[in-house]
């Protein structure tokens, strides 16, 4: 299996443990990933706002080079990049106008998009490609006693559900009930993480950060366990200010593939567990 | 061309219909046009044909120009040609000397330029000169009409409709699939907004079907076949084993409680899975039939593997005290089978009825995930004396401190679940608000608990039903404009621990609410039955893009369908209140009744026949025609078509290799002239 690999720039900066905790896993489940030749920007969100031709025009560049390298699938990790990146491929195929625009931009430095290659997310990857039988093979330590919090974030099934459900989301959960941990039931799987409001509207933002972290511990959870860059930063790096408007609610916030590589038995420096700000206690003692 | 006919004098008349053609088409043009084409012997235009002086012109025309042929353009053939053949008769003309031509649906309503519109128009009228040179005169067939008449459907609407007509005198086979007719109406409490006792109203009738000389009752039995045309159609229906002698069992219910099963353990439908029962039951207390029947799925007597026809296999385990209880009457029959019975009927009256909402398909309303959340039909069987509770409102979770169940004291009914979204359904099932208003009534005066009611728009259309929405605020029920984002349980304040938060956007005071409650109510909304494509077909009816029976018109033939003697009533047909249910159960006899008296029905003459001359004996056609109409004389080798069953589709025509079918109306020269009129106009 062998997939085009789109990091986005959260990958290479503040979600770099989600990097450094896939690209060894997907090795060790014996998945192919080629970092794209030259990426940009995805076209992010906020850029999709300002101005939705030029936004696509980047994502599209990077589709085109995908095209180019002959690989049809493209795996992109950062929910901001998967939603942007699929976006681009509904709007090149629902809106002629959008496909001549993007095509123009293209054509000036030589590349062409058809729209025909698939944007794939890890965990679609992990269910559909590679199947939850392969994965509990390569089980060295499960996650016995560990009790996760599943939050998938808002992107990856909304606008587009692709691969899962909009509303209850299950596929992290049956990877992490494989992987031997006890996954937490709770409400807020797909409930805003407070996004790019920490930054801007913090009153707001954190707020929704505080009520994730709050309702985790509630229902007895170790850690949460996300899929995106930009929840794992809000839920973890913000804890002394909602400390101090709300109260501590210290739980730390992985990414689903660090605790892959845990049971999968990898090294430390493949799981980065040290990475997080909330100090990871639970986890230590899953690796001790 | 045969020999010498008669001078062709076609009178040609294009209306106006008011704005609806002569906006887009200017009609003086196309009547000045087809007055020069060959054998029009005058044309003219005129505002409204249809109206009583227009039909007089023709037959004036008729008398005085010594027109033999008559082509009107205006509207649709199925809104006017009957209205246009009859003037045709009555001038003196055989009625089929006529053809229409559509310039409404098919020009002036669908085209936006003017110029082309009125080309169009001129290239369509010319195209009917031509054809209605070569039409013949025909002759309308009577087919007698069979009196008996098929209900499908015991809830309120087949119940009203069934007795209507016994009560006429007629014979009615009522068919329902359930053990009991009832319906729907069956499980509610009261009724709004008199708040008068369902089953008080209800349960008469029930027993005056069950007990009336000229109905046939027959529950727990299915529709399987329906062959035939209007007034003579053969029904066969399967009636479902009940493994008890309806005629035999006095519903005692003797074998109920002595049943094996010292406490019923099973599911029970009736009260929407919140109770239980026995393999041996009856579905509620005043079933009608009063009479019992066993459950093979979970019966003791009954092996779990089936018999090759699919019937259960019967076993011997256990020790039978049901029959023993039943003792000289004999009523239970472990070897019953499903059996088949046909009915001869000559119309087919189809209410057939709805299902709720899957309310699980609104995961954020957290219906199946939260316990204490509920549907409204669970309400109505949680509040009414005989559901399985007694008529108390208790949790399905939760318990107070000394043990006891727990009595909501905040309850939230959420309107519209399933209604008005272009997620789930568009369109509104106009008894939710109506009926959340009562349940929040009922569960009020139950509990004594807050009462909050989320709406998107209150809708109170009907008799007594904005003042019922008056009573409901002048109770203190809450209401709150806005469509309910979620059901969750977290919390934000200590008020909210432990209970359910409904968390909505008030378009009233423009903010965002959180409010805790105990008890959750979805007004879940009205959507066909899961088989009505079945039954659709079944019938030969049609359905809308919403997946409900489709009327013949919306506001003229609202209970007829688009097939003869097949007729409509109650929620088949889009949902529906119980005063409305009954109105169009009451119209739908009525329709029937008007056959029936009648006694016969004039056949449209456009059947096919065969040319014996010609007829190979191919065979060909017999296995095409939808109708099997079409028969072989095997002592001459020729296929011949039973006129009475055939429908003037056309398929045997257009497949015989010989050409040795003609239909009516459609023979070869009168569809080749007209295709040649559209043609040759440049």
């Amino acid at each position: 299996m062998k997939y085009a690999y789109f990091p986005g720039c959260s990958l290479k900066g503040t979600g770099r443990a989600y990097e450094e905790s896939l690209l060894p896993v997907m090795k060790h489940l014996g998945v192919e990933l080629q970092e794209l030749d030259d990426w940009n920007c995805c076209g992010a969100t906020a850029y999709m706002a300002v101005d939705e031709g030029k936004a696509c025009a980047a994502a599209a560049r990077n589709l085109a080079i995908a095209e180019k390298s002959g690989l049809q699938q493209i795996l992109a990790p950062c929910s901001a990049c998967y939603l942007v990146l699929n976006k681009t491929q509904h709007y090149l195929h629902e809106y002629p106008a959008m496909r001549q625009t993007v095509s123009r931009a293209l054509a000036t430095v030589g590349l062409r998009c058809d729209g025909s290659s698939a944007v794939r997310h890890p965990l679609d990857v992990l269910i559909n490609d590679i199947g939850l039988e392969a994965v509990k093979q390569k089980i060295t330590r499960p996650l016995k006693g560990l009790k996760v919090a599943p939050y998938y974030g808002c992107q990856i099934v909304r606008p587009y559900a692709t691969f899962d459900d909009q509303s209850n989301p299950t596929t992290m959960d049956r990877l992490l009930e494989t992987l031997g941990a006890t996954v937490i039931k709770w409400p807020l799987k797909t409930k805003c993480c407070g996004g790019s409001l920490t930054g801007t509207l913090p009153e707001a933002g954190l707020r929704l950060s505080y009520i994730l972290l709050k309702e985790a511990i509630k229902r007895g959870a170790d850690v949460i366990a996300t899929v995106c860059p930009l929840c794992q930063f809000n839920l973890d790096a913000y804890h002394p200010k909602i400390a101090a408007k709300w109260e501590p609610v210290p739980i730390p916030t992985v990414y689903f593939s660090q605790l892959m590589g845990l049971a999968f038995g990898l090294p430390a420096d493949q799981v980065v567990l040290n990475r997080g700000m909330v100090p990871m206690k639970p986890l230590a003692a899953a690796m001790a | 061309m045969s020999a010498k006919k008669e001078e062709l004098r076609i009178g040609f008349y294009v209306c106006h219909c008011g704005h609806n053609i002569a906006a887009m088409v200017d009609c003086a043009v196309v009547a000045r046009y087809v007055e020069t084409l060959p054998g029009v012997a005058l044309s003219r235009d005129y505002k409204y044909m249809c109206s009583d002086p227009g039909q007089e012109l023709i037959q004036q025309d008729i008398r005085e120009h010594r027109l033999n042929r008559v082509v009107v353009a205006s509207c649709s053939p199925l809104l006017h040609e009957h209205t246009f053949r009859g003037a045709v008769e009555a001038g003196g003309l055989n009625p089929f000397y006529f053809h229409m031509v559509n310039i409404r649906e098919h020009d002036s309503w669908v085209h936006t330029d003017r110029g082309e519109a009125t080309e169009k128009a001129k290239a369509l009228a010319r195209a009917a000169i031509q054809r209605v040179a070569h039409h013949k005169a025909l002759e309308i067939k009577k087919v007698e009409i069979h009196p008996d008449v098929l209900v499908v459907g015991g809830g309120i609407a087949g119940i009203h409709a069934a007795m209507t007509l016994a009560n006429a005198g007629k014979k009615v086979y009522l068919v329902e699939r359930e053990p009991s007719i009832g319906g729907h109406m069956a499980k509610f409490d009261k009724t709004f907004p008199t708040l008068d006792c369902a089953a008080c109203i209800l349960t008469p009738k029930m027993s005056e079907v069950g007990s009336h000389p000229n109905i046939t009752l027959w529950t727990y039995s299915e529709v399987t076949k329906v062959d035939g045309f209007v007034g003579n159609y053969t029904v066969q229906v399967k009636r479902k084993a009940r493994y008890v002698n309806e005629d035999l069992c006095t519903g005692c219910q003797d074998c109920i409680s002595h049943c094996v099963f010292k406490e019923p353990k099973f599911a029970d439908d009736f009260n929407e899975g919140l109770g239980k029962r026995k393999p041996i039951f009856i579905p509620f207390p005043q079933a009608t039939p009063q009479a019992v029947l066993i459950d093979p799925e979970v019966c003791l007597n009954f092996k779990r593997n089936k018999n090759p026809d699919g019937s259960p296999v019967v076993g011997d385990k256990c020790k039978k005290t049901c029959v023993e209880a039943c003792g000289e009457k004999h009523a239970i029959d472990f070897t019953q089978k499903d059996t088949l019975q046909e009915v001869k009927v000559g119309s087919i009256i189809v209410c057939t009825g709805f299902k709720t909402y899957d309310a699980g398909r609104s995961p954020a309303y957290g219906y199946g995930n939260y316990k204490n959340v509920y549907t409204a039909l669970e309400v109505e069987r949680l509040v009414n004396a005989s559901g399985p509770t007694g008529g108390e409102v208790i949790l399905r979770e939760g318990k107070n401190a000394d043990g006891s169940p727990k009595t909501p004291k905040s309850i939230g009914i959420i309107h519209c679940v399933g209604s008005r979204d272009k997620k789930t359904n568009l369109w509104c099932s106009r008894v939710c608000c109506m009926y959340s208003m009562k349940l929040a009534h009922l569960l009020r005066e139950h509990t004594g608990a807050e009462m909050y009611n989320f709406y998107i728009d209150m809708r109170t259309p009907g008799k007594g039903y904005e003042e019922f929405y008056n009573k409901l605020l002048e109770e203190g029920t809450h209401f709150i404009r806005g469509r309910v984002g979620e059901v969750t349980d977290w919390a934000m304040t200590p008020e909210e621990e432990g209970r359910l938060v409904i968390r909505v956007e008030d378009t009233l005071a423009g903010v965002v609410r959180r409010i805790p409650v105990d008890m959750v109510v979805l007004a879940t909304g009205l959507e066909p039955q899961a088989d009505a494509g079945e039954v659709r077909r079944l019938f030969n009816m049609s359905c809308g893009g919403d997946g409900w029976f489709l009327e013949r018109h919306p506001k003229l033939a609202p209970v007829s369908t688009f097939t003869d003697g097949v007729f409509l009533a109650g929620c088949c047909q889009g949902p529906k209140d119980i005063p409305d249910t009954v109105a169009q159960a009451g119209a739908a006899a009525a329709e029937a009744l008007v056959l029936i008296d009648k006694g016969y029905i004039e056949q449209e003459p456009n059947t096919a026949h065969i040319l014996e001359d010609e007829c190979s004996g191919c065979k060909s056609c017999i296995p095409l025609c939808p109708y099997t109409a079409i028969l072989f004389d095997e002592g001459r080798k020729k296929a011949y078509i039973n006129e009475a069953l055939c429908k003037g589709c056309g398929t045997c025509v257009g497949s015989c290799p010989s050409a040795s079918i003609v239909q009516n109306l459609f023979d070869d020269q009168e569809i080749f002239s007209e295709i040649e009129g559209v043609l040759a106009y440049d």
